[in-house]
């Protein structure tokens, strides 16, 4: 990585071409411009992620901390290619003014043509498509699990505002457990009567499967909370019998159904970069998710 | 292309927008007949594992071995698991083992067993049972093609490839299909007895490579490459599929069947079929299939055979700095053996947009390098406002599909050489699909299973095609066995010289793939 202190847009775009050249040139078919807003301490564990996820999607990754406003602005970088990275990446550090306007910082660094997106892995903004990074991005990606503060109303809040290109990752977290259920309804094609979900007491997954269930099913679904890890059971109610997966260990679950014996489904709970990969496969609007925010959005 | 046509509409969480869900296989199990061969141990076990990893397989998957070996199920679950260990593609977990482990049952016995096969249909009862496999069962038949009948009559006798109202039982089939028409029929006669045209899925791993898949997407989802796609534009095609290994521990099944029965017959047939066929109707099997059909039927082949053709055997030499010994000093190979181990072939193609394209087909063991790939080679432009030495360097534009390994695209064209007055050479642009798309796309295997569970033919030659292939080839298998003995090259190298002079008696030369 090499080190630009007090710099600017055209010189980071500068150094990512240097950077190619001194590489060989290597074929590099980044398909997007990955952008990570986050903070000093999250910054290590976000970029960690976004290497990995970079082998499935080479982007130009561009990690933008936001420093302390006040005082005359300072742009610094570390810019780099390869590395364990498959595309380029650039850690740029706003403090003083520009921190209001990391956009101007982005915008010059952005892949011709392809399609942008934004992660916010901690912190993100009450309404992602009029922030100011956010309405650059086809797709805005918050994770209401890990903002710092506010947990229990951060979901309920991205619901409210959400707008086309704008999922969760605790949607993402839940792709397994909807798949099993799914694929549990086309063995059992009952009708289902209601429904249950338990779950730590905060967890904004167990709030969107609900939801979803709800809005997919139209029963009552009763939210329950447990000991955890994660998400710990859903329960459908069927005239036959009920159709339960459990889970207590975050990584092996039971599948019952009615008249057929137990049996163990593996159903691990993703990492971080297997999550931030799901959600850069598709880059238009998530159908499915935007019925189930406004669903959610609706409740109570 | 896989929209099978199932009915989402009756499961309310199912949502043809939900894009995020995949596809899981219903209730079933796999029967593996020839659970020690190599194909079953390095392909199908740790694509299995790779599938339960991914979650795309049902719980309660079963997974019966059936051999010719004393063993108990723990015997066969560690033979299994030593597979899964050192091929799967996907980290290990012992979470997804312990999912699938508790599926595993084992049934010893001959293919000619009717006891064992007695047990077999208990095995399979006790699994609906207790695993809540419903009756869905696929018996994978990776044995030599000899044992199908012995195996098939018995699962007929049993009542084993009989599904119950409402279930399914399919059987699934590895290449060699036949090594003629005749033999291929007779296959095709023996596995249709029992179970229908729709039960029989023919495994060809080629056209479970995403790259081969994407043949057709690059094909029909754009705009700029169709309308160069036709004799006005291209000059020949060029199919290649070179390995750089002899053939190993094989040469009880390769002696006598040689590259072209081996690999022409289904990999490159069914390659250039993808390569040249006409947009088909929508990517359900049943119109992609139309389509290949119709690029097998039209194929001519070349009035002077022996001209238009090429074989050889390798000799003793030098490949990628191991010395290597010639096909005829292999083990178990005989010093007066006849069989090919490289093939090169012409066929013409007689439709509207291939006529006067020549299609040229080469396969070999120990050649240059492993490497499979298909070249559209362009006319030269009409017309050039440079001189002859400006474009002394220029060369055919052409677009290489290459399939394995660093799958991806290659365009190669002209472009001024810089400092140079007007100097026109070769230039690559490249598309490589590990850089662009996940290094971890899923094996071919992995796709062509899930396929089979979920009933999703699209991928799976059908018995037509395989006998229109054989078609092409048996003349020409005949002719050289009216011949005497193939030419020889030395291994590591690109062929026989017979395969050059094929090309330069069209004016046209081979490329270096």
């Amino acid at each position: 990585m090499i080190e630009l202190t007090d710099t600017n847009s055209s010189d980071i775009a500068a150094e990512f071409m240097r950077a190619r050249t001194r590489a060989g040139s290597p074929v590099m078919g980044m398909v997007m411009t990955l952008i990570i807003v986050v903070d000093e301490d999250g910054a290590t564990d976000a970029l960690d992620a976004a290497k990995d996820a970079s082998h499935e999607h080479p982007a130009r990754v561009l990690g933008v901390i936001l420093g302390n406003g006040r005082g005359a602005g300072v742009v610094n970088a570390q810019v780099g290619t390869g590395g364990g990275w498959a595309g380029e990446i650039a850690l740029i550090r706003l403090e003083g003014e520009v921190v209001k306007h990391p956009e101007s910082v982005v915008l010059p660094l952005l892949l011709p043509d392809s399609p942008v997106a934004v992660w916010w892995p901690k912190d993100h903004p009450a309404d992602p498509a009029t922030d100011s990074i956010g309405a650059l991005s086809r797709r805005r990606i918050t994770d209401s699990a890990y903002v710092t503060r506010g947990k229990l109303k951060a979901l309920r809040a991205q619901c409210a505002a959400y707008s086309p290109g704008n999922t969760d990752l605790a949607w993402t977290r839940i792709t397994p457990w909807r798949a099993l259920l799914a694929s549990a309804l086309d063995q059992h094609p009952a009708k289902v009567t209601a429904a249950e979900v338990s779950a730590e007491r905060i967890s904004p997954s167990a709030d969107l499967l609900a939801a979803w269930l709800g809005h997919r099913l139209k029963v009552p679904v009763t939210r329950r909370t447990s000991a955890g890890p994660g998400l710990t059971s859903v329960v459908m109610e069927t005239r036959e019998g009920p159709i339960r997966i459990e889970r207590s260990d975050g990584k092996l679950a039971t599948f019952s159904s009615p008249g057929k014996p137990d049996r163990p489904v593996a159903l691990k709970r993703k990492s971080l970069p297997e999550l931030l990969a799901e959600e850069l496969r598709h880059l238009d609007e998530d159908d499915v998710y935007a019925a189930t925010a406004r669903a959610l959005a609706k409740t109570r | 292309m896989t929209t099978a046509a199932r009915d989402w509409r009756a499961n309310p969480l199912r949502d043809p927008q939900d894009r995020r869900l995949p596809r899981i296989a219903g209730p079933c199990g796999l029967v593996l007949f020839g659970v020690t061969g190599d194909l079953s141990r390095k392909k199908v076990m740790p694509a299995i594992y790779d599938l339960a990893n991914r979650g795309l397989l049902p719980p309660g998957f079963s997974l019966v071995g059936f051999a010719r070996r004393d063993w108990a199920h723990q015997d066969f679950a560690q033979i299994v698991h030593d597979s899964v260990k050192q091929y799967a593609r996907t980290e290990f977990r012992e979470e997804v083992w312990k999912q699938l482990a508790e599926g595993f049952r084992f049934v010893p016995g001959n293919f000619d067993d009717g006891a064992a096969f007695e047990r077999l249909r208990r095995t399979i009862e006790e699994l609906d049972e207790v695993r809540g496999t419903a009756g869905n069962h696929a018996f994978y038949l990776s044995i030599p093609p000899k044992f199908f009948g012995d195996v098939v009559s018995q699962l007929h006798e049993h009542k084993l490839a009989e599904p119950v109202e409402g279930s399914w039982r399919r059987v699934v089939v590895e290449k060699p299909f036949g090594h003629d028409l005749a033999s291929a029929r007779e296959l095709n006669d023996i596995l249709d007895g029992v179970f229908p045209a729709g039960s029989v899925f023919r495994i060809d791993h080629y056209l479970g490579k995403e790259t081969v898949q994407n043949i057709l997407a690059m094909r029909f989802a754009n705009a700029m490459f169709e309308p160069l796609w036709n004799s006005n534009y291209v000059d020949h095609v060029q199919i290649t599929m070179a390995e750089d290994i002899g053939i190993g521990g094989r040469a009880g099944y390769y002696d006598g069947i040689g590259a072209a029965r081996d690999v022409i017959q289904n990999h490159l047939l069914q390659l250039m079929a993808l390569v040249a066929m006409e947009e088909p109707l929508s990517f359900e099997a049943v119109n992609l299939r139309t389509e290949k059909l119709k690029v097998l039927r039209s194929v001519r082949l070349p009035t002077r055979l022996d001209l238009a053709t090429a074989r050889g055997q390798y000799v003793e030499g030098w490949s990628g700095g191991v010395k290597a010994a010639g096909f005829l000093e292999e083990d178990g190979i005989s010093k007066r053996s006849a069989t090919e181990t490289f093939a090169a072939v012409t066929l013409h193609i007689d439709t509207r947009r291939w006529a006067g394209v020549p299609f040229y087909l080469r396969t070999g063991k120990r050649l240059g390098r492993r490497v499979t790939e298909v070249a559209v080679v362009f006319k030269p432009a009409p017309h050039q406002p440079f001189s002859a030495t400006a474009t002394e360097d220029l060369s055919h534009n052409a677009l290489v599909i290459r399939v394995q390994p660093d799958e991806g695209m290659t365009l190669r064209f002209g472009s001024k050489v810089p400092g140079t007055a007007m100097e026109i050479r070769d230039v690559n642009m490249d598309f490589a699909y590990g850089g662009t798309f996940t290094e971890a796309s899923p094996e071919a295997y992995e796709r062509l299973i899930l396929d089979v569970l979920l009933g999703d033919p699209p991928l799976f030659p059908r018995h037509e095609e395989v006998e229109e292939s054989w078609k092409i080839l048996d003349p020409i298998l005949e002719n050289w066995a009216r011949k005497g003995k193939p030419d020889t090259y030395e291994s590591g190298t690109w062929g026989p010289a017979s395969a050059d002079k094929m090309l330069a008696r069209d004016g046209r030369t081979w490329r270096r793939p």
